[in-house]
């Protein structure tokens, strides 16, 4: 990863321009991030997404766990697609799921990245010692199976959304530590940086309003790309059959019918397709945020 | 070289040491203790026995007592009993890590060979319909959920094209000939590697081409071609190389995540693997075999993980030590 606008080494820095972000050119990012279509496609659909997730149980009130049609009808005008193997609306399930699925998905992210954060970004500041100690602990969450490692604090403690939630966290945020750890190593070294010290502010201040923002860039890129790998993570332990079992989401609509997938296609590949559309349309956002903040990088 | 080989193993000893005093506790947390699950195993006890028991199997003593003697046990091999399996946990999953493993490993490999491959042939064009499919493939590869994709696959290949097995590991009845039995394991084992190998084949292939664009375009290669080597010379003895260096390390560091990967394309595909047992023993909330998975899986990891390393060390020896 490259750094744009690195700044120059003999400019000189007054306490003004120490805070006002030396490296982002915020308003550059944002010009280039519009001018890029797909970016924009997928930004449309995610609201889209988050428009079902808010309004989409309103308009269509029916109960998604309701025997509405006879099991397993494939996708007709009655039911828009299909039923499952207990009657049951799947079109009316993937409306009622995005809700659940967006919840956990942002959550989720939310946890991962602030423990993510924190502990990459105190990592690499102070360095030696406390640096040594956090990525060994880095390590050892990295080398647990993530899948595995959640399943075993579900079955443990509960399948409570807030457990979910939190066993997704513990077990994702290893990289966002690594990625924040590896910028704070890089930005620390600025002359901006050095300055701040000198004119006596607190590690905190430094930390949080000196380099923070300055690392912004491949962070936002990560967590947008993050809220995508969770949407897939959740789909994964609902999918088994590890999550609240009163909150339909789209993975527990396909996991549900894996016995009666041969007879009825639509009952897996509708839900699947709504998480593979937002995750995509996620991964849009991701790649143009990327563009954005590295023009010269386009298209890799 | 040598020392730091002895650091990584000790390293990796530590880390051992750490999944299972995480286990210990996770074990003491799990509502119910190996008492009870014997109890219900047998229908039911009284509290007397259910107290004597206890003493029996030292759950009356201190905490760090029994963490003591827990790590005592799992480093001389055992790890717990299972009364629904009536089994030791290690019998167990010495009985099904294999086929995870198995599967693990060859779509790690095939993702990296073949992703290494992708990413340098779209790297020669880089503005080519192979690199636009490259791109396309890498979006689609981090946006499909893996066990609907194994579903997907099923229908396709299974149900409509009926080319493979749906279900299992081996045929019944098993073919005589100790060739054909293999065949028939590798014929059962080819849609859930390609299920799993596509995925990161698909960002192994960005990373690869990334890479390779990078490679090319330094001052080295510029040297080589300048030299008047052969464009396949300059290709595949210059630059493949360095290309590859960032997958494989990506590879190293995705193994536990291709592991829980795996364990989800074994529950689509009924392989006999950890997966399946795993998410049976939640179902029975039999807690020895949960976390003795735990403990398998985080220890492969471990193990590989040195492994890796110490292949990236023979691949680029600038490298003194990676931690």
């Amino acid at each position: 990863m490259t750094q744009p606008n690195k700044p120059n080494s003999d400019q000189i820095f007054s306490s003004e321009e120490i805070t006002s972000e030396p490296d982002v050119k915020w308003q550059d990012t944002f010009h280039l991030f519009c001018a890029n279509r797909a970016a924009l496609l997928g930004l449309t659909f995610v609201c889209l997404f988050v428009l079902v997730g808010i309004f989409g149980p309103i308009v269509i009130p029916a109960d998604p766990f309701e025997m509405v049609a006879m099991p397993l009808m494939s996708p007709n005008g009655q039911t828009l697609f299909g039923s499952d193997y207990l009657g049951r609306d799947v079109f009316v399930g993937i409306i009622h799921g995005a809700r659940p699925t967006m919840i956990i998905a942002v959550t989720a992210t939310l946890v991962t990245v602030l423990i993510g954060i924190t502990i990459g970004a105190i990592a690499g500041f102070y360095g030696g010692m406390v640096d040594n100690v956090l990525m060994r602990i880095t390590e050892f969450f990295q080398v647990l199976p993530p899948l595995v490692f959640a399943m075993v604090i579900v079955a443990v403690f509960s399948s409570h959304i807030v457990v979910v939630i939190l066993a997704i966290a513990i077990t994702t945020w290893p990289t966002e530590a690594r990625l924040t750890r590896a910028e704070f190593l890089k930005i620390k070294e600025n002359e901006y940086v050095t300055a701040s010290r000198a004119i006596g502010d607190r590690n905190f201040r430094i930390i949080t309003k000196i380099i923070l923002p300055n690392a912004m860039p491949p962070l936002m890129i990560a967590i947008t790309l993050r809220v995508g790998i969770t949407v897939i993570y959740e789909a994964a332990l609902s999918f088994l059959g590890l999550t609240d079992p009163d909150v339909i989401t789209w993975g527990k609509m396909i996991g549900q019918s894996r016995d009666f997938f041969f007879e009825a296609w639509w009952t897996v590949t509708f839900p699947g397709v709504a998480i593979l559309l937002v995750v995509l349309c996620i991964a849009l956002i991701g790649d143009g945020l990327n563009d954005a903040f590295n023009p010269k990088l386009r298209g890799r | 070289m040598k020392q730091a080989i002895f650091q990584r193993i000790f390293l990796g000893i530590v880390m051992i040491t750490a999944v299972i005093i995480l286990n210990f506790f996770l074990l003491h947390a799990a509502p119910g203790d190996v008492v009870d699950a014997m109890l219900a195993e047998g229908g039911g006890g009284d509290p007397e026995l259910a107290a004597r028991l206890r003493a029996s199997y030292g759950l009356d003593e201190a905490t760090h007592i029994q963490l003591i003697k827990y790590l005592g046990q799992v480093f001389r091999g055992d790890l717990g009993y299972s009364f629904y399996y009536d089994q030791s946990v290690t019998e167990l999953l010495l009985g099904h890590l294999p086929t995870t493993l198995m599967l693990t490993i060859s779509a790690l490999i095939l993702a990296v060979v073949f992703g290494t491959l992708f990413g340098v042939y779209a790297a020669l064009k880089p503005k080519g319909i192979f690199s636009n499919f490259v791109t396309v493939l890498s979006l689609f590869g981090y946006a499909t959920p893996v066990f609907w994709l194994g579903m997907i696959i099923l229908l396709v290949f299974a149900l409509y094209l009926p080319l493979f097995p749906a279900f299992g590991i081996r045929s019944l009845p098993e073919p005589e000939h100790a060739v054909g039995r293999i065949l028939d394991i590798i014929h059962h084992l080819v849609l859930p590697t390609f299920t799993l190998a596509i995925l990161y084949l698909a960002s192994y292939s960005r990373i690869s081409r990334a890479s390779m664009l990078d490679v090319l375009g330094s001052d080295y290669i510029r040297t080589a071609r300048a030299k008047g080597l052969s464009e396949t010379k300059v290709i595949f003895k210059h630059s493949l190389k360095n290309a590859a260096m960032p997958v494989v390390t990506l590879a190293g560091l995705q193994l536990a995540q291709v592991f829980s990967g795996a364990i989800l394309v074994e529950t689509v595909f009924s392989l006999p693997g950890v997966g399946p047992l795993l998410y049976e023993s939640i179902v029975r909330r039999d807690f020895p075999v949960i976390l003795g998975v735990l403990f398998g899986a985080a220890s492969t990891t471990i193990i590989a993980n040195i492994i890796t390393d110490l292949i990236y060390k023979y691949m680029d020896p600038r490298i003194q030590s990676i931690t």
